[in-house]
């Protein structure tokens, strides 16, 4: 090591391999002297300008801040803060278009400038020689120093390197054409820069510094080497100018014929490098306190008039710089973000001058034409001469371009410095340095997607292996539970009673279903044609209708709500009619008929706005939207594709809309009148809202058993279909939606629900509307199988349904279904207030007509009784607590 | 006699090699990577049984056992190149789907908190419990749409990733330098 500095010392220089020898283009700009721009109306602090950690942010829009007050904090080593630029207010913090190739917009923090650019308190700590050096790292840290030269990597890490430092070297190269700003920081600020180094030398305490400087800057080199006369250690080596020069590996080659070994950095060799523009930086923030805010930036380009350099607060937009220097305001300029070798084109011009923005080159047309087309290449070998990395330019170009990454890493890929002395010299006008950048990004990709596919792997077989647990678990617990059972069920003697009432109940509802089939049939042909025309021409005017009804209602939100709602039923009768219209299409006539004559008198009450109910009522729209595309699906296969049908369905969908929202308006209707009704419960209680929840779950099975069940059975289904089909008009009728079958029990049951959740509507209360949201779930769910059913349904069961609705007969057994279910709720009562035991015989023989239809054999159907009777047992508690309340 | 010396010294070497090469082939086996754990560590492990097999181990043994090897749109073309690459069958173009990576991302304002979709998910990547809002993890998220359908509301939108400067692909133009006079 000592020879090698004593060689520094007598002047020996070496050489990096390649390099190339681009048009330096240096004197546009530095022949002025670095000038100010006026202040600019706003500033973009990006809050990320350093490669490390991301920081949080201090401030909040509106905060009044000072020049050079800090923005962000810096908690951990690798991060360094943002201060702003001038004092101002903070505007918005939100993400903007970043001085990135890619202008994917970066969180960056807004600066209303108030033109005062009023510095906060600053400490200058000239003394530093008297302070331990941790604290002069730190005090570095927080001036937000990161290197200026190209990658602005955190300055303070660099100080405080592994090993002893041999050489501190001073980057003042500058290779890349066009730029300037160190060039005319080294002429004018000769001085500060060796103060600066000084800072640096105290922490590092290095044998020898070197100031490194290209033979293009006579003026500069004489500045400098004024400034270090007299002191011993600092030398100014003279380098050949030679494209990269200035990149840090190669300088230390040229310097100190040392390769970094593959990677390490520099410190592990014994040299720290630091740019001049950084050196200068730190000698602000030690000997004036200020921290890191502004930047000497070259602006130029033949575009320019005024070309030169210019010190620019960081976050200024690029558009402001623009604005103040003379240049040919041609639209289409481009400006390219540093040099021309390796800069790049920024997308926009509000792009803020950032940390390690060095150069604004705002070239000619004629200047920087675009690319020439890419040619083959002929593998002339010229690229490998001129790569200073000594890489093989053009393997990598191969392989990067057929994607084979492992070769392209094979050859070193991640070794090049993008420095693009390749595609300088290469005759194809090959990109090849743009090939690398999307090969290194893949790359990085690749591997970040291997590591979370492992992790995802990894979860995925945790995963598995705690389902295989569970599994276990439960089937263990089953079976001790099954055991008890049995054992109990031996001694006890009730038990057996209950499985034999439930049998018989079981053969009376399959008496019953077979009396409706037979009546179901005759309806049938007695139906009389309805005028299908009629609905179809009046649905404009229906719809204009409803549409006045919505609007009129004052509520937003909830209007919204129920257009969701209503728009979401519609579809699904549309569908439905669509369905049953296949064959005749008159059969779709009756319920939008029926439905025009209610809409009428149907109350379109404005109700206070509910957000909560509001928003479970838009769930319960989305799972029926839900469930209804999945009818469509069902549909198209049992469908005709006729176009007849088609259109019908069009029209048809036009028209549906009325019953829906009346629907809904009817439900809000009940919410008004139960607000007036003093049995409304004042406060929520709580095991009603359980017990809602356990009928919807309960009921959700319940459904998915009876798909199963009634697959023989098409005709109930078809029945259960059109009774959801069937609108509500007043919320006594709701009663009458009690139906002869097994479904009429179950679509009786939301009713019910409905109405005793709408009683305790004027509560806000989350618990109610999740257990509301649960409901429609439920319901979505169950719709969903019956719809399933339905499309293998035949569509004259759909017709015989519809006509149904009409029949003097049906509506007769209707009355006698609300009846049984008048007793039947009237029995839960009962049931509720008598208490378990005794009332099981009970339920039993008086709910064997009502329970009802479950049209499947005894095994199943006892499940299914059973869970049945407790879903009314729950429902008549809710009521009587209700009641009480 | 010398045919007789001869077949017993050979008979003898025989016998001494077979015992020597069984022992060794018994002693120094060599644990190779069966071709369904490398074809597995090469998918992209995102589990959602687009290739028709319910995850991608199965899939890995499909392909093992002589399935197409162009099924699974997340791993795209690199992963049909790798499993080519590991099986020594030809590259196809993938059969059907696109490979944009998207991430799952529940509107927590809509969701019922019904963790139906916590069910779902193959790798865990939804949080949230019984009526409460669920999120999702990006991190962890596959994007295996897997959780889109159980949903009840249908809150779950299956959102492109978005670009970071970090993995940003170059476009392929350049600046040219070398006109200037
Ligand atoms: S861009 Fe890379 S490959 Fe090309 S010359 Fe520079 S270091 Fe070599
Ligand atoms: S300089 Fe261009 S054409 Fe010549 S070998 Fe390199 S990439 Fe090919
Ligand atoms: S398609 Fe691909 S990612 Fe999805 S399960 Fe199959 S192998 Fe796995
Ligand atoms: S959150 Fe959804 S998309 Fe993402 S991994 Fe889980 S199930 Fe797949």
């Amino acid at each position: 090591m000592e020879s090698l500095l004593e060689k520094i010392k007598a002047g020996v220089l070496w050489d990096f391999p390649g390099g190339v020898h681009p048009p330096q283009r240096k004197k546009l700009s530095n022949q002025t002297e670095i000038s100010l721009l006026p202040l600019a109306e706003h500033y973009w602090v990006p809050v990320k300008q350093h490669i490390g950690a991301v920081n949080h942010i201090l401030v909040a829009s509106g905060d009044k801040v000072k020049k050079g007050q800090a923005l962000t904090a810096f908690n951990d080593k690798m991060s360094v803060p943002v201060h702003a630029p001038t004092s101002g207010t903070i505007g918005k913090i939100e993400p903007h278009v970043s001085a990135h190739p890619s202008g994917i917009p970066a969180l960056s923090i807004q600066i209303i400038a108030d033109g005062l650019d009023e510095w906060c308190e600053i400490s200058p700590k000239i003394h530093f020689r008297t302070l331990p050096k941790s604290d002069v790292i730190g005090f570095i840290q927080a001036a937000g120093v990161a290197g200026l030269g190209g990658a602005a990597f955190p300055t303070h890490v660099k100080q405080t390197p592994n090993q002893p430092c041999e050489i501190l070297l001073i980057n003042g190269v500058e290779c890349e054409p066009y730029i300037t700003s160190d060039d005319r920081v080294m002429r004018e600020h000769a001085d500060e820069v060796i103060h600066g180094i000084e800072v640096l030398a105290y922490i590092l305490e290095p044998k020898l510094v070197v100031i490194a400087i290209e033979d293009n800057k006579p003026e500069a080199i004489n500045a400098m080497e004024a400034a270090c006369a007299g002191k011993a250690n600092f030398v100014v080596r003279v380098l050949p100018t030679k494209y990269p020069a200035g990149g840090e590996k190669q300088i230390i080659q040229v310097i100190t014929n040392m390769e970094v070994p593959k990677g390490k950095i520099s410190a592990d060799i014994g040299v720290v490098s630091q740019n001049v523009g950084t050196v200068y930086a730190i000698y602000k923030a030690i000997y004036l306190g200020e921290p890191l805010i502004d930047r000497v930036v070259t602006v130029t380009g033949e575009n320019i008039e005024t070309a030169g350099n210019y010190r620019l607060p960081i976050g200024t937009p690029i558009a402001h710089v623009l604005n103040h220097v003379k240049h040919d305001n041609q639209h289409n300029e481009r400006v390219i973000m540093g040099g021309p070798m390796m800069g790049f084109t920024v997308l926009n011009k509000q792009v803020p001058v950032t940390k390690i923005t060095n150069c604004l080159l705002i070239p000619t047309q004629q200047e920087l034409p675009d690319a020439p087309p890419e040619q083959a290449c002929i593998r002339c070998g010229e690229c490998a001469d001129a790569c200073p990395a000594s890489l093989l330019p053009q393997q990598l170009y191969w392989h990067s371009k057929a994607k084979e990454h492992d070769k392209a890493q094979a050859y070193n890929l991640f070794d090049c410095i993008e420095c693009g002395a390749c595609a300088f010299v290469c005759p194809s006008d090959i990109p090849l340095v743009q090939y690398y950048r999307q090969t290194k990004a893949e790359i990085r990709e690749a591997n970040e997607e291997k590591i979370k596919a492992e992790k995802a792997k990894e979860r995925f077989e945790t995963r598995n292996a705690r389902l295989e647990r569970d599994k276990q678990e439960r089937l263990d617990k089953h079976k001790r539970s099954a055991e008890l059972r049995k054992q109990s069920l031996n001694t006890d003697q009730s038990a057996q009673d209950k499985i034999a009432a439930a049998m018989a109940r079981a053969k009376a509802k399959k008496a019953q279903k077979n009396s409706t089939n037979d009546i179901t049939k005759t309806d049938q042909n007695a139906e009389p044609n309805t005028l299908e025309n009629t609905t179809l021409e009046n649905s404009a005017v229906e719809k204009n209708a409803v549409e006045s009804n919505i609007s009129q209602s004052n509520s937003p939100i909830k209007n919204k709500a129920q257009e969701a709602i209503a728009r979401a039923k519609a579809k699904r009768e549309a569908k439905l009619n669509n369905n049953a219209s296949t064959e005749e299409q008159n059969t779709t006539a009756p319920p939008s008929h029926k439905v025009e004559s209610d809409l009428d008198h149907s109350p379109n009450e404005p109700v206070e706005a509910d957000p909560i109910k509001s928003k479970a009522q838009a769930a319960i729209a989305r799972a029926k939207a839900k469930r209804e595309a999945k009818l469509k699906n069902a549909d198209a296969t049992a469908t005709n594709s006729q176009k007849a049908s088609a259109s019908d369905s069009a029209s048809q969908k036009e028209a549906e809309p009325k019953p829906e929202n009346q629907r809904a308006a009817t439900l809000t209707h009940d919410s008004t009148i139960d607000s007036n009704n003093d049995e409304i419960a004042s406060t929520v209680s709580p095991i009603k809202l359980k017990a809602q929840a356990a009928i919807a779950r309960a009921k959700a099975k319940k459904a998915a058993k009876l798909a199963e069940e009634s697959k023989p059975a098409a005709h109930s289904s078809a029945e259960s279909d059109k009774t959801t089909l069937e609108p509500k008009t007043a919320a006594d009728q709701t009663d009458e939606q009690v139906d002869e079958h097994l479904q009429t029990s179950t679509t009786n049951e939301p009713t019910e629900i409905s109405e005793a959740m709408y009683q305790t509507e004027l509560e806000i209360d989350p618990i109610k509307s999740k257990a509301q949201a649960a409901i429609a779930r439920a319901k979505a769910k169950r719709q969903q199988k019956m719809a399933e059913q339905a499309s293998v349904t035949q569509p004259e069961n759909a017709k015989a349904e519809a006509n149904i609705q009409f029949d003097a007969e049906a509506k007769s057994r209707a009355k006698a279904a609300i009846e049984r279910a008048k007793a039947r709720r009237d029995q839960a009562n009962q049931l509720a207030h008598g208490g378990e035991t005794g009332s099981s015989s009970i339920t039993n023989t008086t709910t064997a007509s009502s329970l009802d239809s479950e049209s499947g054999n005894s095994e199943d159907e006892n499940a299914n009784q059973v869970k049945a009777a407790k879903v009314k047992a729950a429902l008549a508690k809710a009521k009587a607590k209700r009641q009480k309340s | 006699m010398i045919l007789l010396y001869s077949l017993i010294a050979l008979g003898t070497l025989a016998v001494i090699f077979g015992l020597v090469l069984g022992y060794s082939s018994i002693r120094f086996k060599v644990e190779s990577d069966p071709i369904v754990e490398q074809i597995d560590s090469v998918l992209p492990q995102t589990q959602c049984g687009q290739c028709g097999y319910p995850g991608c181990k199965p899939y890995a043994q499909a392909v093992a056992d002589g399935d197409e090897i162009n099924k699974c749109p997340p791993g795209g073309e690199a992963t049909i190149q790798k499993i080519a690459d590991l099986t020594g069958r030809e590259v196809k173009p993938l059969d059907g789907g696109d490979n944009i990576k998207k991430v799952a991302y529940i509107r927590e304002d809509e969701c019922i908190g019904c963790t139906k979709c916590i069910q779902a998910c193959p790798v865990d990547a939804i949080v949230g419990a019984s009526k409460v809002m669920h999120t999702v993890i990006i991190d962890e998220c596959t994007g295996c749409d897997l959780c889109v359908e159980p949903c009840p509301v249908d809150c779950i939108d299956m959102l492109p990733v978005k670009g970071k400067p970090e993995t940003w692909k170059w476009q392929l133009q350049n600046i040219e330098i070398k006109q200037i006079s």
